[in-house]
């Protein structure tokens, strides 16, 4: 066996692989990133082309404060995964209990957004194309919004109850990933619906 | 580190009392199972299995265009079945075995135990058979509640307004939708998991500059899954919302557009082509390297091609939208970036021309099949250049010369490519090596019948024969070349028939393989055949691109001159 075993004059050099949480949640981000452009395309090539009213100018708020939560919410993120890569589990908790707060507001106020607009001003996903486009591609970022509040209200859970230690840092930043790139959309979102497309 | 001893000595002994448990014991076990090498053999056999019935449907299509003003299938029946066919031969049957091929062998490749993700790779191949379930459930339920059931006969591509609820009354439609959607779900979790084995299960060693083509070309396939199925994904949700909510996304009555809806599709729709044919490449840059007993000619090179036609690929959707009309700016920017894809594509066919070229070339049915994609990738590609040039495409355009060109590369390459892949990994498979004599039949009589059928069917395009039509006027010229176009289908049949036979009876009685039946060279082939659980009993370590070749040939390994 030591006869026919490999002998190599230099030392082989360590090659590093980045870890797969990371590299997997990146591939769903590009993923994720092509859906969202295609909604996008499709509301800038849509916007002014609705053959009834209410258009967009007429009906729409910018939503200053919920925005300004969804923002700083990854913020208290940021301070969260701080927290819990130095084992410090209670202030962990604490971050995260204001992230879902700051998403839970954001998707308050996206609601009662949309009351407004069905309620005062007639403005449904069937009632002309700016309602169609406007609901799907706001909608597909509120799910989202939801799916990521889901998870990390999951985390709280398994927080509150003693589960979650230093050792899962890791595991939460890919979490955080997500919910950065939950934000950074609404981002592109924000600018498109509420102010390039108005 | 790798070393003889951890190659010849079995590391795991075919399980005899596993053919003694109880049948459900066994189904039960495949079921639940998150083993990449058995999730990786359900894709293979689950795709097998939709070729045959695509292919079926191809034939009764040809069987109705042998002769004029045939009677064999109504038009309805017609539009079902090259609806049917198309969608199934593309997401069920030619995805499935690309995906198949990748996940059984990735891990293998990279020296690693199973995928990064071995759950979601369970997940993702039960949602890509969950859809193909939903389509063909269409046969039964697609009239909904009135009536007989119907299958989708909107096309592959389902343009609007024949998918709006005024156009397709009932439910066909809706299970072409939803299983396409969900196999879509199944598509892009299987690539992220491929993309993640190959970035961070890599064995030690094998740095992104040593791992087997194939690996290299899952790699750009995965990344174009994710880029271009997320846009269909996207666009069937429109359809749904316009469909079920009453949505205005391709209604063109309340200002919504049809040309939208083309964009979108071929966004995902000629990407989608890359998806399929690069791991068809992948499979060529292994096999023929092999039997050519020569490392492959310009790896770096073949790397970057890939990158780049991965790159160019992304920005060629609308060479399939010349004949809607387009702005004369549009139309110059995608004839040139189709025309320029042949660049990347040409240099992989010299690479591979450069492996054989001086090589000890030894034609077993898996080199043949693989000589034979190579030379029809050339005449493919030919034809792709022809089409990509707007005013030639204004003449040829939704005719039986695209339907010609497009089956040369899907069929005569991919589908090439996969036999070769096939009687190349089978004996690593099942630990048994499929007949010689009954591969050569295969391969001729296979190719005998895809040139009857696929050369002579650019004729009647080039004469004026649309595609999509369920029958002709007799004198216009297109009679004999469909008859012998019908023709060459029964020389296929005949193929595929002795590969099944071939594929059964050498599964009990064919020689045994043993670890290395072709002297190769990845890290797959150091293993037993079948591949114990985990694969590896000790993790390899790789010093260049050929381990195999460094610890079959301590004298003169590679490592001295990569």
């Amino acid at each position: 066996m030591a006869a026919s075993t490999l002998t190599v004059p230099q030392p082989e050099v360590p090659i590093s692989l980045p870890p797969r949480g990371h590299v997997g949640m990146w591939c769903l981000i590009i993923a994720e990133s092509a859906i969202f452009t295609i909604f996008v395309v499709a509301y800038l090539y849509y916007a002014g082309k609705s053959l009834s009213g209410p258009t967009p100018r007429e009906v729409l708020e910018v939503p200053i404060f919920i925005s300004i939560c969804l923002f700083s919410s990854s913020f208290t993120i940021v301070m969260g995964e701080k927290a819990i890569h130095h084992g410090n589990i209670k202030l962990f908790t604490l971050w995260l209990f204001a992230t879902i707060v700051l998403g839970a507001i954001f998707v308050a106020g996206s609601l009662r957004e949309w009351y407004r607009l069905i309620y005062e001003h007639g403005v449904t996903i069937s009632s002309s194309l700016f309602g169609t486009t406007f609901y799907s591609l706001v909608g597909l970022h509120l799910s989202h919004v939801i799916v990521g509040l889901t998870m990390l209200s999951l985390v709280l859970i398994f927080a509150l109850l003693g589960f979650v230690k230093q050792e899962h840092a890791e595991r939460m930043g890919v979490l955080a990933l997500y919910w950065h790139f939950v934000d950074t959309v609404w981002v592109v979102v924000l600018s498109v619906v509420y102010f390039i497309a108005r | 580190m790798l070393d003889a001893d951890s190659v010849s000595r079995p590391m795991f002994v075919p399980p005899g009392e596993a053919v003694t448990r109880p049948l459900f014991d066994r189904v039960h076990e495949w079921i639940v199972t998150v083993d990449h090498k058995k999730l990786g053999l359900m894709y293979v056999c689950y795709g097998l299995l939709f070729l045959v019935i695509g292919g079926v449907e191809a034939t009764l299509m040809r069987i109705q265009l042998a002769v004029a003003h045939n009677h064999f299938v109504s038009p309805q029946t017609f539009n079902q079945l090259f609806t049917m066919h198309g969608t199934t031969m593309i997401f069920f049957a030619a995805m499935p075995i690309v995906f198949g091929f990748a996940v059984y062998l990735t891990p293998l490749m990279l020296g690693a135990r199973d995928m990064a993700f071995p759950r979601l790779n369970a997940w993702g191949f039960w949602m890509s058979a969950l859809g193909g379930i939903i389509l063909y459930f269409s046969f039964l339920g697609g009239g909904g509640l009135y009536g007989a059931g119907s299958a989708p006969d909107v096309g592959w591509f389902a343009y609007a307004p024949l998918t709006s609820p005024a156009f397709s009354v009932g439910h066909s439609t809706d299970y072409w939708i939803i299983g396409i959607f969900i196999s879509g779900f199944g598509s892009i979790a299987t690539a992220v998991n491929i993309i993640t084995t190959i970035l961070c299960l890599r064995c030690p060693g094998m740095t992104l500059n040593r791992i087997p083509m194939l690996a290299w070309l899952n790699l750009v396939m995965a990344t174009q899954v994710l880029l271009a199925v997320s846009p269909l994904t996207a666009a069937q949700v429109m359809l749904m919302i316009d469909r079920y909510l009453g949505g205005h996304f391709f209604d063109t009555q309340a200002g919504g557009s049809a040309v939208l809806w083309m964009h979108f599709f071929w966004i995902f729709g000629h990407p989608e082509v890359y998806v399929l044919v690069l791991p068809a490449f992948g499979i060529l840059s292994e096999v023929i390297p092999v039997f050519s007993r020569k490392p492959i000619f310009g790896y770096s090179i073949m790397v970057v091609a890939t990158l780049a036609i991965g790159f160019i690929s992304m920005s060629v959707w609308a060479h399939h939208m010349f004949t809607v009309g387009m702005t004369s700016w549009a139309n110059a920017f995608f004839v040139a970036s189709t025309a320029a894809i042949a660049v990347p594509t040409g240099i992989k066919i010299f690479n591979w021309l450069g492996t054989m070229w001086g090589g000890k070339i030894i034609f077993k049915t898996a080199m043949l099949f693989c000589v034979g994609a190579v030379c029809q990738m050339l005449i493919a590609g030919l034809t792709g250049i022809m089409l990509s040039a707007a005013p030639f495409d204004w003449q040829l355009g939704n005719s039986y010369f695209v339907v010609a060109h497009f089956h040369y590369v899907i069929l005569g390459v991919i589908v090439f490519a996969v036999f070769g892949a096939i009687y190349y990994w089978y004996p690593k498979v099942t630990g048994r090596l499929l007949s010689e004599t009954l591969g050569r039949w295969h391969f001729w009589l296979f190719l005998i019948g895809f040139h009857l059928t696929f050369d002579f069917m650019h004729i009647p395009g080039i004469l004026g024969m649309p595609r999509r039509i369920y029958t002709y006027e007799p004198g216009r010229g297109w009679d004999a070349w469909n008859l012998i176009v019908s023709f060459g289908v029964v020389f296929q049949a005949a193929a595929i028939l002795i590969w099944v036979v071939n594929v059964f009876v050498s599964y009990y009685k064919g020689d045994i393989a043993g670890n290395d039946p072709w002297n190769a060279w990845t890290l797959e082939w150091s293993t037993t055949s079948p591949p114990p659980d985990y694969n590896f009993a000790e993790i390899p370590v790789v010093r260049s691109r050929r381990p195999l070749w460094d610890l079959k040939h301590p004298e003169d390994p590679d490592w001295k001159y990569e």
